[in-house]
C-alpha cells in the first residue's frame, strides 16, 4: 500500500480519499501552490516529468520559429539577386536561426529528455533538486523570450552565432540586438548550468539499489557526459559574454584591436565553449538511438562499455579541439598541427559508436518503426557529416573551405542529421511513455521520409555550392558569378531551397501527427518490448514514478525481468517468462509506503522573472535593474526559508472531517 | 509567504527533506545517497568546479592584457604590496575562522558557530572595504575602468572576485540569522560546511589572483 503524501488527481486516489485535498485559503496569497489541476499545477510544479514536457513543448515552438527563419534565408537565396530580405535583415535572420536552433531548440529539447528520463532510468522519484529544476526551465523560457523580443525592439543580433569581435562591437552593430543576444545567452547559460549540476547529482547520487554506473541505461550515461560538458563549458562562454557586455555597455576595449586588444581572445573563449557545445548538442541523441536501436533490433546494445567510454572520451577530447574552428586565423604551424591531429583523433571514439550501432543491428530482428527509421537515419546522415568533418581536420583543406557553404553543409549534416534526427527518434520512441498514447506510424513514416529527403536536398547541394566558392552569410548571389554546367550555383541554390520547403513540410507533419494521434487509445504498457528501467512503470508514469523503488540486477533490467536465459552450453537463448504488464503489476503489488514528494513552489519562477527584469534593465535603465535585483533577492530568501515539502497546515482538512495531513490518499 | 505558516514545533522536528540529503526513496528507512556524499555537498563541489573555469577565463584574460596599458598608468606605479598583503592576510584569516565555525557546528555548539560565522563575515567585510579603498586610490591615480586593456581586465577580474566575497558575506549573515531562528532544515553542521566550502574556494581564488596579479612583476 502506497501512501502518497501530496494531492494527486488520479481517479483512484479521488475515489479513496472521498474528495481532493485543496490548498488552504487561510494564508492569503502566500499559500503554497499545491493545486494538482489547472495552469498552476504546471507553472509552479517541481515534478521532473511536467518540467520535461514543458521544456520539450517550448523547445518545439522555438524549433518552428528557427525553421521559419531558415526558410526565409533559403527563399532569399533561391534566385539570383534575392529581394525577400535586406542585407541587414538577412544578417539578423542567420544569426537568430543559428542561435534559436542551438540554444533554444536542441539544447532544451535534450534537456527535456534528460529531465524526463534520467530519474525514470535510474529508479528515482524526482531529480535531486526539484525547485532548481523549475528554475532551469523558467530561466530558459524567459531567456528565449528575451532574445526573441529583440525582433520588436530595434532589431535582432546580426553578428552570426559565434558573434566574432570586433564585428559585434557598437560601431558595427549599433542596435541593441547584440545586447539582447548576450544577456539572453547568459540567462540560458544559467539554466544549463543549474540543470547540469542538478542532473549530475541526480544521476550519481539517486540511483536505485543495485544500479551501478555500468548498469546505467545508455541514454542516462550520455546525458551525464553532456551535463559535465555543460558544467565546464558554460562558465567559459559566460566570461566571454560578460566581456562583450562590458565592452558594449561600459566602454571597455577587450576586443578593440585599435586599442591594442588581441583579436583572437573572443575566438578562443568562444570556441573553447563552442566545440564542447557541438558534443553537448549531439551526445544526447547518441544516447537516444543507443536505446532505440537495441529495442528495435531485439538485441542488447553491442559493446555497451565501449559506447559508454567512447562517449566519455568524446566529452574529454571535445575540450581539446576548439582551435580547428580557427585554422584560417593564423595560429601558427604548431598550433594548427596539434589541433589538426586532435581533431582527427576525436573521430575515433565517434567511429567506435557508429560500429557499435551497426553491429547492434547486425543479425537482429529489425522492426522498422518510425523511431527506428529516425535512428538509422541518424547513423547514415551523421556518418556523412562526420566524413566531411574529417576533411576539416586537414588544415590545408580546411583553409580552402573556411566560411564557405561547405562548412554549412557539414554542420547541418552533423547537427540536423545527428542531433535533430535523434531527438525525433526519441520523440516517437518515448511518446507512449510520456503521454500514454502512440503516435501514428503512417504519418510518422511521412514525417521521416520527407525530413530525410528534404535535408539531403537542402544540405547536400551545399557541398557543391561551397566547393564552388560561394561564401556563407552573403545575402545575395549574382547570375554572372554562378558558373556553368553541372556545378552552376544557381541550379544548386534552387535545389537547396526546394529541399528546405520539403524539409519544412516534413517537420510540420510531426505536429500533424500529434494532432491526428490525440485520440488514440491508451498505449499498452510495453509497446516496443523495451529493455530499460523507465518502462517498469505505467504509461504515463505516476506522479511518484515507481510504486516500489526498483532493485536493479542487470543492465537492461526490464528485459531480464521479462526474459530468462534458457540457452545451454554457453549459448544464450532468451524465452519470455513474463509480459511487461506482469512486471509492472508485480511492482504495484509491493508498493512502498510513505512516499514523500517535494511540493510546488512560486519561487523558482519568480527568481527567473527577476533575472528577466534585470536583463531588460541592463539595456534600458539602471532603475529597472534595481527592481529586478529586489525581486531576485526576495525570491532567494523566500526560497531559502521555504521547506521543500509543504506543511500539513497548508492543505485544507480532508472533506471527511479528519485532521489536515500530507497523507492524502491510500492506493 | 510560507515562512509565516511555520509552527515552531514543526520545525523542531523537521521532516526528512526530499531536496536535501537523503538521496532517493525518501522513506522512513532513510536511504544513503549512492555515492555516500550528500546531494547538496556534491552539488556545491560541482558548482565550485565550474567556478574554476569562470575564474580561469577571467584570469587568462587578465594575463593576456596585464602589460597592455599603453602610455597610461601601469601596475608598477599602482601596486601597494604591503597594503594588499594585509587585506589578503585578513581574507586568509577568515578561512581560519570559517574552519572554527564548521568545527563548532559539528560539536553542536550553536553559540560558537554563530560567533565564528559572524567573525568570518566581518573579516570578509574588512577585505571588501580594503578592496574598495584600493580601487578608490587607483581611480584617483588615474586608473579608470576604461583607461586601458590592463585596467579593464584588472577591474573585471578583481570585481568578479569581490562580488563573490560579497555573496559569501550575505550567505554567512543569512546563515547566522537562520541558525538563530532555528530555520535550517536538515543537517545544520552540513549547511555550515557548505557555506564554508564556498568561502574557502573564494579564498583560494584570491591566493591565485594575488600571486598572479600583484606578486609577479609585470
Amino acid at each position: 500500500m502506497a501512501i502518497i503524501e501530496r494531492p494527486t488527481d488520479t481517479p483512484a486516489l479521488a475515489r479513496v480519499g472521498g474528495g481532493l485535498v485543496t490548498p488552504t485559503t487561510s494564508y492569503g496569497y502566500f499559500r503554497r501552490p499545491v493545486q494538482s489541476t489547472g495552469w498552476r499545477s504546471w507553472a509552479f510544479t517541481v515534478d521532473h516529468k511536467k518540467i520535461g514536457i514543458m521544456y520539450g513543448a517550448v523547445a518545439m515552438i522555438f524549433f518552428f520559429i528557427g525553421g521559419f527563419e531558415a526558410l526565409l534565408i533559403r527563399l532569399q537565396l533561391a534566385q539570383p539577386d534575392g529581394t525577400i530580405l535586406s542585407a541587414d535583415k538577412y544578417n539578423q535572420m542567420f544569426t537568430m536561426h543559428a542561435t534559436t536552433m542551438v540554444f533554444l531548440f536542441v539544447m532544451p529539447m535534450a534537456a527535456a529528455f534528460a529531465n524526463y528520463m534520467i530519474p525514470l532510468q535510474i529508479g528515482a522519484r524526482d531529480v535531486a533538486f526539484p525547485r532548481l529544476n523549475a528554475l532551469s526551465l523558467w530561466t530558459f523560457v524567459f531567456g528565449g523570450i528575451f532574445i526573441n523580443s529583440s525582433w520588436f525592439l530595434g532589431g535582432a543580433a546580426d553578428g552570426g552565432w559565434f558573434m566574432y569581435a570586433p564585428n559585434s562591437s557598437v560601431p558595427f552593430s549599433p542596435t541593441n540586438g547584440v545586447d539582447f543576444w548576450t544577456l539572453g545567452l547568459l540567462m540560458t547559460g544559467v539554466a544549463s548550468q543549474v540543470g547540469a549540476i542538478n542532473l549530475i547529482v541526480t544521476a550519481l547520487n539517486m540511483r536505485a539499489p543495485g544500479m551501478t554506473l555500468m548498469r546505467m541505461p545508455i541514454f542516462t550515461w550520455m546525458a551525464l557526459v553532456v551535463q559535465f560538458l555543460l558544467l565546464f563549458a558554460i562558465p567559459i562562454i559566460t566570461v566571454a559574454l560578460f566581456l562583450l557586455l562590458f565592452q558594449r555597455n561600459f566602454d571597455a576595449t577587450f576586443f578593440s584591436v585599435a586599442d591594442g586588444a588581441d583579436p583572437l581572445l573572443w575566438q578562443h573563449l568562444f570556441w573553447l565553449f563552442g566545440h564542447p557545445e557541438v558534443y553537448i548538442l549531439v551526445l544526447p541523441s547518441f544516447g537516444i538511438i543507443s536505446e532505440v536501436l537495441p529495442t528495435f533490433s531485439r538485441k542488447p546494445l553491442f559493446g555497451y562499455p565501449f559506447v559508454v567510454f567512447s562517449g566519455a572520451a568524446i566529452g574529454l577530447v571535445g575540450f581539446g579541439v576548439w582551435a580547428h574552428h580557427m585554422f584560417a586565423s593564423g595560429l601558427g604551424p604548431i598550433s594548427v598541427a596539434v589541433f589538426s591531429v586532435s581533431t582527427m583523433a576525436i573521430a575515433v571514439p565517434t567511429g567506435v559508436k557508429i560500429i557499435n550501432w551497426t553491429l547492434t543491428m547486425w543479425g537482429g530482428k529489425l522492426w522498422f518503426s518510425t523511431a527506428m527509421l529516425f535512428a538509422i537515419g541518424l547513423i547514415v546522415q551523421f556518418t556523412l557529416g562526420g566524413l566531411s568533418g574529417v576533411t576539416h581536420a586537414v588544415a590545408p583543406s580546411d583553409t580552402q573551405q573556411t566560411d564557405t557553404y561547405y562548412i554549412v553543409a557539414h554542420f547541418h549534416y552533423v547537427i540536423f542529421g545527428g542531433a535533430v534526427l535523434g531527438l525525433f527518434s526519441g520523440m516517437y520512441y518515448w511518446w507512449p511513455k510520456v503521454f500514454g498514447k502512440m503516435l501514428n506510424e503512417t504519418w510518422g513514416r511521412w514525417n521521416f521520409w520527407l525530413m530525410i529527403i528534404g535535408m539531403n536536398l537542402t544540405f547536400g547541394p551545399m557541398h557543391i555550392i561551397g566547393l564552388q566558392g560561394q561564401p556563407r552569410r552573403m545575402y545575395r548571389w549574382t547570375e554572372n558569378r554562378a558558373g556553368e554546367g553541372f556545378f552552376n550555383l544557381g541550379f544548386w541554390n534552387l535545389v537547396s531551397s526546394i529541399g528546405s520547403l520539403i524539409l519544412g513540410i516534413g517537420a510540420l507533419l510531426f505536429l500533424v501527427n500529434i494532432w491526428v494521434s490525440r485520440k488514440n487509445p491508451p498505449a499498452p504498457a510495453d509497446p516496443w518490448d523495451a529493455r530499460s528501467l523507465e518502462w517498469i512503470t505505467t504509461n504515463p508514469p505516476k506522479e511518484h514514478n515507481f510504486d516500489r523503488t526498483p532493485t536493479i540486477h542487470s543492465l537492461d533490467e526490464f528485459f531480464h525481468r521479462k526474459y530468462e536465459d534458457v540457452g545451454e552450453d554457453g549459448q544464450h537463448e532468451y524465452k519470455q517468462v513474463r509480459t511487461g504488464e506482469q512486471v509492472i503489476a508485480e511492482e504495484e503489488a509491493h508498493a512502498d509506503e510513505h512516499i514523500h514528494l517535494p511540493s510546488p513552489s512560486y519561487w523558482p519562477m519568480i527568481l527567473s522573472l527577476g533575472l528577466l527584469v534585470i536583463c531588460y534593465g541592463v539595456i534600458y535603465s539602471f532603475l529597472v535593474i534595481a527592481v529586478g535585483a529586489a525581486i531576485v533577492i526576495l525570491a532567494l530568501f523566500g526560497w531559502a526559508l521555504e521547506p521543500s515539502t509543504a506543511d500539513d497546515s497548508e492543505f485544507d482538512p480532508p472533506s471527511d472531517g479528519g485532521q489536515p495531513s500530507k497523507e492524502l490518499a491510500h492506493v | 509567504m510560507s515562512d509565516t505558516t511555520i509552527d515552531p514545533t514543526i520545525t523542531a522536528t523537521p521532516e526528512p527533506d526530499p531536496a536535501h540529503g537523503g538521496g532517493q526513496g525518501h522513506s522512513d528507512v532513510g536511504h544513503q545517497s549512492t555515492t555516500g556524499i550528500s546531494n547538496t555537498k556534491l552539488a556545491m563541489w560541482l558548482f565550485l568546479g565550474s567556478e574554476c573555469l569562470l575564474f580561469g577565463g577571467l584570469i587568462s584574460t587578465y594575463m593576456l592584457y596585464r602589460n597592455r596599458q599603453g602610455d597610461a598608468i601601469g601596475p608598477d606605479q599602482l601596486w601597494d604590496i604591503p597594503f594588499t598583503s594585509a587585506t589578503s592576510f585578513v581574507l586568509l584569516m577568515s578561512s581560519l575562522t570559517m574552519v572554527l565555525a564548521v568545527s563548532a557546528a559539528k560539536r553542536k555548539e550553536e553559540r560558537n558557530t554563530r560567533l565564528w560565522l559572524t567573525v568570518t563575515a566581518l573579516l570578509g567585510g574588512l577585505f571588501l572595504a580594503g578592496q574598495v579603498y584600493e580601487f578608490t586610490v587607483f581611480y584617483r591615480e588615474g586608473l579608470g575602468y576604461t583607461t586601458s586593456l590592463f585596467s579593464s581586465s584588472f577591474y573585471t577580474l578583481t570585481g568578479f572576485h569581490g562580488v563573490h566575497v560579497a555573496v559569501g558575506i550575505i550567505m554567512l549573515m543569512s546563515l547566522v540569522g537562520m541558525l538563530a531562528k532555528g530555520r535550517i532544515v536538515g543537517d545544520k553542521a552540513e549547511t555550515v560546511e557548505m557555506v564554508g566550502l564556498y568561502w574557502h574556494f573564494v579564498d583560494v581564488v584570491w591566493i591565485v589572483i594575488f600571486t598572479l596579479v600583484y606578486l609577479i612583476p609585470a
